[in-house]
C-alpha cells in the first residue's frame, strides 16, 4: 500500500502501460515540455522521448483526429485535454469518427484510444470553463465514459480504459489532483461498467461519482449518519456502461434513490438512471426519486452563485429527507 | 359535441355494472384516455377509460348506483354544450342508487340495503379528489397482505399510502377488517353482489338443465407426496397437491377429449389443448382464474402461473380472458378436511373435479392391513356429452397418473 495524489496515480497507470505496451503515446498541450498543465505528465518526456510524449498545437480537432488516425492504424493514443471543455472543439472527432468507426467500417477498424482530462467546476473558471459533460459523451453509442473519484480508482480505471480496443472518454478533476489516497503495491486493473458500494446503508441509496462523490455525497452521508439515517452510497466509477444492477439492488433494500451529480437536471445522467430505476425497480419505490444537480444555468462567475449553482451537502441532505419523508 | 358515456360490458355473463368511484368529478377535463370510473361487474372490478375528449359535464349514475349494460352513466361535452338532448335521448338506468356516504371506505358496502349498524368512521387521510395515492411500493406490500388501500391513511404528501403506513397498518391490524356487530333475535336482508347474482343465475341454470351424474375413485396419495417433497427439495419450489393434480387432470384430458368438451346445444366442441379453471373462493362468492394449455406446462410453470393468478384473484385484478375460457374446472375443499363432494359443472364445460382431503387411514396393500394416504376425487358431468364409462375411463387414467407421478414429467 502507498500514498500518493492523484496526478500520481494517473501518472503511474500511463507509465506503466507505455513500459507495457510501445504502441501507447500520449499527446496534448503542453504535455511534455511543460510537464503537463496539472502535472500528470511530469517526467514522462525525459523518459519515453519526443516521440511517444507529444505536445500539440492548440488545436483540439486536430490532434484529436490524428488520435483517432493513428488509432485506426495500430496505435494506443492517449489524448489530454488540458480540460473537457476544450473537448468541444473536437466533438465531431469524437462523436463521429472515434465513437461511430468500428460500426460505420463493418467491424474493420477499432479505434483504441483513451481522451482524458479534467471535467467540472473548480474555481472561479466561468460558465465556458467548468462545465461537467459527461451525459453529452454518454449519450452516444460507441463512447465509454469513466469517472474515478478516488487514487485507487483512478490507476486502476486508466489502466482498463488504456487497453480498451474501443474509444473511451475519462474525465478527471482538477481540484483532486493533488488530493491523496492510498493505492495498492503492484500490478493492478479495474474493470469498467463494474460499480461500488462505498458505504453499505439501508434507509436510503445515493448514487453519486466522481468529485461530487468525494466532496459533497460522502459528506452528507457522515452529516446524515449523526441524525440517524444510514445511507447507502454507490460510486458507479463508469458513466457508461453503468452498473445498473447494482444500484437496483441497492434501491430494492432501501426503497429510495436521491441520485448527485455535477451535471445540468435535463437529459442528465440522473434521468437515465432515475428511468431504469422507475422501470425495473417501480414495485419497490416508497418515494419519486430525488436528483441533485447543478441549477439549470450557466455556471456564474461570481463566487457566491457558483456556490449556490452546484450541489452542496445541504441540497443533499434537504433530497434524502424528502426521499424518507422526514423534515 | 357531446358524447353519451355508458357502461360497458366487461364480461360474456355480466348484466350490469355498480359504479364503485367516480375518479373525475363533473367540471374535470377529461383526455381521451383518462381513467375516469371503476366498475363492478359480475367477476371483477375495473377502470373504465373515456373514449373522447372533452369536460366530464354530467354523472347519470353516482357512486354506488347499478346500471345495464348501454345505460348511460356520465356525459363528456363542451363547458357551455346544451347536453339536454342526449340526457333525454339515452336511457338513463331506471334507478339509480345514490351512495347514502361519500366516504370512499363504504362504498363496496353500498349495494347492502340493510347494514345492521353504521360501521363506525374510519379514519381516512385520500383527500376526496377521485384518485387513491400510494407510492409503487405501498401499493404492492398492500396486495401481499391484503390490505385495502382505501382505508390506510396515508402520510405521504397529499395524503401520499408509503411504506410506514402500511407497517402501521399492520401492526393495529388491517382497519377495513373488523367484525360485524350483530344483533342477537333479528334478521337481515343483503342484497346480492353482482357475483353473487351470477353465481344464483349460472349455477342454476347448469343443475337444472345439465342433467349430472357422479362417479368418485380414491387415490393412493403416498407417491404423490413423496413425488412433491422431491420436487420441492431439488427446485426448492413449493409446488402444492393442486398443481399435481392439474398436471394429472391435463394429461388425462389429452386421452379423453370427451371429458374436455363444451356443450353447444347441438354440437360438442372439443378442445385439443386443456385450459383448466380453478375455483378460488373470495368474500363473496369465487371466481374460477384458468390456467392455460396446461398439457404443454410442466408442474414448476403450473404453479407459478396459479400462484399469481390466485393472488390476483383475491384482490379481484383478474382480467376477464384470465377468467373465462376454461375447458375443465377443479374445485379442492381437501384443505377444509372435506372427505368427499360434488361440484356442480360450470357451464358450457361438461364435467368438473370435486377434491377432497388427503386422509390417513388404513388401507390393504398386498393383503395385509397398513396405514396409507388416500384422496378422494368426484367427477361430475353433464350426460348431455358424457357417458358413465367415459367418466370412469377418464378417472382411471386420472388414478393411474397421479399414482405414479413420473408420468407427469415430460420426458420428449
Amino acid at each position: 500500500m502507498a500514498t500518493v495524489s492523484m496526478r500520481e496515480a494517473l501518472r503511474q497507470a500511463i507509465d506503466e502501460e507505455m513500459a507495457r505496451d510501445d504502441r501507447v503515446f500520449l499527446m496534448g498541450e503542453e504535455v511534455a515540455q511543460y510537464q503537463g498543465a496539472y502535472k500528470v505528465s511530469q517526467g514522462l518526456l525525459q523518459k519515453y522521448g519526443e516521440k511517444r510524449i507529444l505536445d500539440t498545437p492548440i488545436a483540439e480537432a486536430g490532434f484529436a483526429g490524428i488520435g483517432v488516425g493513428a488509432a485506426m492504424v495500430g496505435l494506443r493514443p492517449i489524448v489530454e485535454f488540458m480540460t473537457w471543455n476544450f473537448s468541444l472543439v473536437a466533438y465531431d472527432q469524437i462523436v463521429n469518427n472515434a465513437a461511430k468507426m468500428l460500426s460505420m467500417s463493418g467491424g474493420n477498424f477499432h479505434v483504441p484510444i483513451v481522451f482524458r482530462g479534467p471535467g467540472g467546476a473548480a474555481h472561479n473558471l466561468g460558465a465556458t470553463h467548468s462545465q461537467a459533460l459527461e451525459s453529452i459523451y454518454a449519450h452516444f453509442p460507441g463512447l465509454k465514459v469513466v469517472m474515478p473519484s478516488n487514487c485507487e480508482d483512478a490507476k486502476g480505471l486508466l489502466k482498463t480504459s488504456i487497453r480498451d480496443e474501443n474509444p473511451v472518454i475519462f474525465i478527471e478533476s482538477e481540484v483532486m489532483y493533488g488530493e491523496k489516497g492510498d493505492i495498492p503495491d503492484g500490478e493492478y486493473t479495474t474493470p469498467l461498467g463494474v460499480g461500488k458500494i462505498r458505504r453499505e446503508g439501508k434507509d436510503v441509496t445515493i448514487v453519486s461519482w466522481s468529485k461530487i462523490l468525494a466532496h459533497v455525497a460522502t459528506k452528507a452521508v457522515d452529516q446524515l449518519a449523526q441524525e440517524g439515517i444510514d445511507v447507502e452510497l454507490i460510486d458507479p466509477r463508469t458513466i457508461r456502461p453503468m452498473d445498473m444492477d447494482l444500484i437496483v439492488e441497492s434501491v430494492k433494500k432501501t426503497n429510495r434513490l436521491v441520485i448527485v451529480e455535477e451535471g445540468w437536471p435535463f437529459a442528465g445522467v440522473g434521468a437515465q438512471i432515475s428511468h431504469d430505476v422507475m422501470k425495473r425497480a417501480f414495485d419497490y419505490l416508497d418515494a419519486p426519486i430525488e436528483r441533485v444537480t447543478q441549477e439549470d444555468v450557466p455556471l456564474p462567475y461570481a463566487h457566491n452563485l457558483e456556490i449556490a449553482s452546484l450541489p452542496s451537502v445541504e441540497k443533499v441532505v434537504r433530497a434524502v429527507k424528502n426521499v424518507l419523508y422526514v423534515s | 359535441m357531446a358524447v353519451a358515456v355508458k357502461m360497458p360490458k366487461l364480461s360474456d355473463t355480466m348484466t350490469e355494472g355498480v359504479i364503485l368511484k367516480w375518479l373525475r368529478n363533473e367540471g374535470d377535463k377529461i383526455k381521451q384516455g383518462d381513467i375516469i370510473v371503476e366498475i363492478e361487474s359480475d367477476k371483477a372490478d375495473m377502470e373504465l377509460e373515456a373514449f373522447d375528449s372533452g369536460v366530464l359535464r354530467k354523472i347519470v349514475v353516482p357512486v354506488g348506483g347499478k346500471a345495464p349494460i348501454g345505460s348511460l352513466i356520465a356525459v363528456i361535452g363542451e363547458p357551455n354544450e346544451d347536453i339536454s338532448s342526449i340526457l333525454q335521448a339515452t336511457p338513463a338506468p331506471a334507478k339509480a342508487e345514490p351512495q347514502k356516504s361519500s366516504s370512499p371506505v363504504l362504498a363496496r358496502s353500498a349495494v347492502s340495503v340493510a347494514a345492521p349498524a353504521p360501521a363506525s368512521p374510519q379514519p381516512v387521510a385520500q383527500p376526496i379528489d377521485g384518485r387513491l395515492k400510494a407510492s409503487p411500493l405501498a401499493k404492492r406490500l398492500a396486495t401481499e397482505h391484503r390490505l385495502n388501500l382505501q382505508s390506510i391513511p396515508g402520510s405521504g404528501p397529499l395524503g401520499r399510502v408509503i411504506k410506514r403506513d402500511i407497517e402501521a397498518a399492520l401492526i393495529s391490524k388491517p382497519v377495513s377488517r373488523g367484525p360485524i356487530s350483530v344483533q342477537p333475535g333479528t334478521a337481515e336482508e343483503v342484497a346480492l353482489s353482482p357475483i353473487r347474482k351470477t353465481i344464483a343465475a349460472r349455477m342454476a341454470e347448469s343443475k337444472q338443465t345439465a342433467p349430472h351424474f357422479y362417479v368418485t375413485v380414491e387415490i393412493d396419495m403416498e407417491p404423490a407426496m413423496a413425488f412433491r417433497t422431491q420436487l420441492n427439495n431439488v427446485f426448492e419450489t413449493k409446488i402444492s397437491f393442486t398443481d399435481i393434480i392439474i398436471k394429472g387432470c391435463a394429461s388425462a384430458l389429452m386421452l379423453h377429449p370427451q371429458v374436455n368438451g363444451t356443450f353447444l346445444g347441438d354440437k360438442v366442441r372439443r378442445h385439443h389443448y386443456v385450459h383448466i379453471g380453478v375455483a378460488v373462493a373470495l368474500e363473496d362468492g369465487l371466481v374460477t382464474p384458468i390456467v392455460r394449455n396446461c398439457e404443454q406446462k410442466g408442474i414448476g410453470i403450473i404453479n407459478q402461473e396459479l400462484r399469481d393468478l390466485v393472488d390476483r384473484a383475491r384482490t379481484r385484478k383478474l382480467k376477464p380472458d384470465e377468467y373465462q375460457g376454461a375447458t375443465f374446472t377443479i374445485s379442492n375443499l381437501g384443505m377444509f378436511g372435506v372427505d368427499e363432494f360434488a361440484a356442480i359443472v360450470n357451464p358450457p364445460e361438461g364435467a368438473i373435479l370435486a377434491v377432497g382431503a388427503i386422509a390417513e387411514k388404513p388401507v390393504v396393500k398386498n393383503g395385509q392391513i397398513a396405514v396409507g394416504h388416500t384422496m378422494r376425487v368426484t367427477l361430475s358431468s353433464d350426460h348431455r356429452i358424457i357417458d358413465g364409462v367415459i367418466a370412469a375411463k377418464f378417472l382411471q387414467d386420472l388414478k393411474k397418473m397421479i399414482e405414479n407421478p413420473a408420468s407427469l414429467v415430460s420426458i420428449t
